[in-house]
């Protein structure tokens, strides 16, 4: 497979489109758990109950389906194969690792991820870019009330929602937004602000990372509290939070250029030259490179480039693309040694084309 | 001190784990501590579950007059699935939504920690499944605007309310009855 066409399918169509505060919040993400009342939760399906689940609604979607929407069961999936769907945030690890009936429904632009016996029955997710909660609210919902139409989710007046774990009952909503953070970072000022934002019900994550080590500066804020409050309100309280640490990463942003301009100048294009020249790279400096260029795009000091190349480079470089890539299994040195090519030859194809194009791009 | 797993390098974590009121210390190097978690937990080492399950097992007996509380929860299975309390207190997790009805009694300061002092929903109710849920709560709510009404003595729009809730009150009855 050529590398172009390589890059053009690792990342999802919707990826690719633009979205409101995109320089900062770079998805936006919804997913409802649910669950069919009469079958137990599949931590506990027996063989045929998982089954069962599985079956009833790949009859409803090979019955009707708003949107096209592709069935993958995760039983004929290779074991690569599962884990680049992991990297592109399409199923969970969960999924991927034990589930004989696991399977994901997924729509064509790669938007809407339906998974099946994960650790509830159904979980809905929808994805878009930038910071469009409302609307990927209503999407979530839409496809909801689709399957609610069929099945009888187990629902009770009190509780809401009846999941298998309780930090989802309720609503079962989880609402999430992953945000590109540097400057805040770099100023020390969001350790100051994680605090805040617990307070407030919400969590911030660092995002591909072991644990809670923020790699790339990417941050994941959700929601941790699903029941008491409406599924509005979560994603209201959430987006407004949203917008205050857009705010505060610009004002930083501003302040670094003006105070700081030729040493963070110094920085970017650093990185910049490291993506492109370096033989080896592990995942935690290449996503800090990545990090630096994309700021340097965004402040307009790095031209040529466009803007989706952290999105596209930190799920490329994952393992599992790596190797998909490269058709085999490979060894942590390997793979340091292959993501260094991957990113080398990605941004020179990027500059090939951009100048193509006509120039850079914003 | 050694590691006691390799005995070679310095123990440098210590845990101790009290089990049924036995207490275990356990001394490792960095590395075994670090293989040792791998092997019990799998690559996500500590996980939500694990957290909350921590939360249920330290939970004591509420009431003294009750001393038999815990024992008697412990022994509660749900029916449906056959999960029992002491299991759900392990996985954190339950087995099937019949399970909410089972453990019904414990679930309120579980969730209410787990959610900042929330147990009640107040968010989407599906509309096949909930629709008696919903018409009780249109007659919640038009009940509280007709008594606004009455309060701001504007019978007539009080009574227009009255006549609409008779017949939303009349549907839900056949609906019951049915």
């Amino acid at each position: 497979m050529s590398l172009q066409r390589f890059i053009s399918e690792a990342i999802s169509p919707w990826m690719k489109q633009s979205g409101p505060d995109d320089d900062i919040v770079l998805s936006s993400r919804i997913r409802l758990a649910r669950n069919i009342e009469k079958y137990t939760f599949p931590i506990l399906t027996y063989q045929n109950e998982g089954e069962e689940v599985l079956n009833q609604i790949r009859q409803q979607v090979d019955n009707s389906h708003p949107n096209k929407l592709e069935l993958l069961l995760m039983k004929d999936l290779e074991q690569i194969e599962k884990q680049v769907l992991v990297e592109k945030h399409l199923i969970s690890p969960h999924l991927a690792s034990d589930s004989s009936f696991g399977a994901v429904l997924l729509s064509e632009d790669e938007s809407v991820s339906i998974m099946i016996n994960e650790e509830d029955h159904i979980r809905i997710q929808c994805l878009s870019s930038g910071l469009r909660l409302q609307e990927v609210l209503e999407n979530a919902n839409r496809f909801d009330d689709w399957l609610e139409e069929k099945n009888d989710f187990a629902f009770d007046e009190k509780r809401g929602y009846l999941t298998s774990c309780p930090t989802n009952v309720g609503t079962g909503m989880r609402a999430s937004v992953m945000m590109h953070l540097p400057a805040l970072v770099l100023t020390q000022q969001l350790n100051h602000i994680i605090p805040a934002i617990n307070q407030l019900g919400l969590v911030v994550r660092g995002i591909y990372g072991e644990g809670s080590e923020a790699l790339g500066n990417l941050f994941q804020i959700s929601n941790q509290i699903t029941l008491g409050k409406s599924e509005t309100d979560i994603v209201e309280d959430l987006k407004s939070v949203v917008l205050q640490l857009i705010e505060r990463e610009r004002l930083a942003r501003q302040m670094l250029l003006q105070n700081s301009k030729i040493q963070l100048e110094d920085r970017l294009y650093r990185s910049y030259g490291v993506l492109k020249n370096c033989r080896i790279i592990d995942s935690k400096e290449a996503a800090k490179c990545l990090s630096d260029v994309r700021l340097g795009i965004d402040l307009s000091l790095i031209g040529g480039v466009s803007r989706t190349i952290l999105n596209e480079l930190m799920i490329l470089t994952q393992p599992g693309f790596l190797q998909q890539y490269a058709g085999e299994l490979l060894g942590p040195d390997q793979r340091d040694i292959r993501r260094a090519a991957i990113i080398r030859e990605t941004l020179k194809l990027k500059e090939i084309s951009d100048e193509e194009r006509g120039g850079s791009q914003k | 001190m050694k590691c006691q797993d390799c005995k070679a390098q310095p123990a440098t974590l210590h845990f101790t784990k009290i089990i049924n009121g036995e207490k275990m210390e356990t001394h490792l190097c960095e590395n075994c501590a670090k293989n040792k978690s791998d092997a019990l937990y799998g690559q996500n080492n500590f996980s939500i579950h694990q957290l909350l399950s921590g939360l249920l097992n330290f939970e004591h007996p509420i009431k003294q007059s009750q001393p038999n509380n815990f024992q008697v929860f412990h022994n509660l299975k749900c029916e449906k699935c056959g999960m029992t309390y002491e299991q759900f207190t392990k996985i954190g997790r339950f087995g099937c939504a019949h399970c909410y009805k089972t453990f019904d009694e414990k679930l309120d300061p579980l969730l209410k920690r787990v959610h900042s002092g929330n147990n009640t929903h107040s968010g989407k109710i599906p509309k096949r499944g909930g629709a008696k849920i919903h018409v009780r709560k249109r007659i919640q709510v038009l009940k509280n605007k007709m008594q606004n009404y009455i309060e701001q003595e504007e019978f007539e729009k009080a009574a227009e309310i009255r006549d609409e809730l008779r017949s939303l009150e009349n549907n839900y009855k056949n609906k019951k009855g049915e």
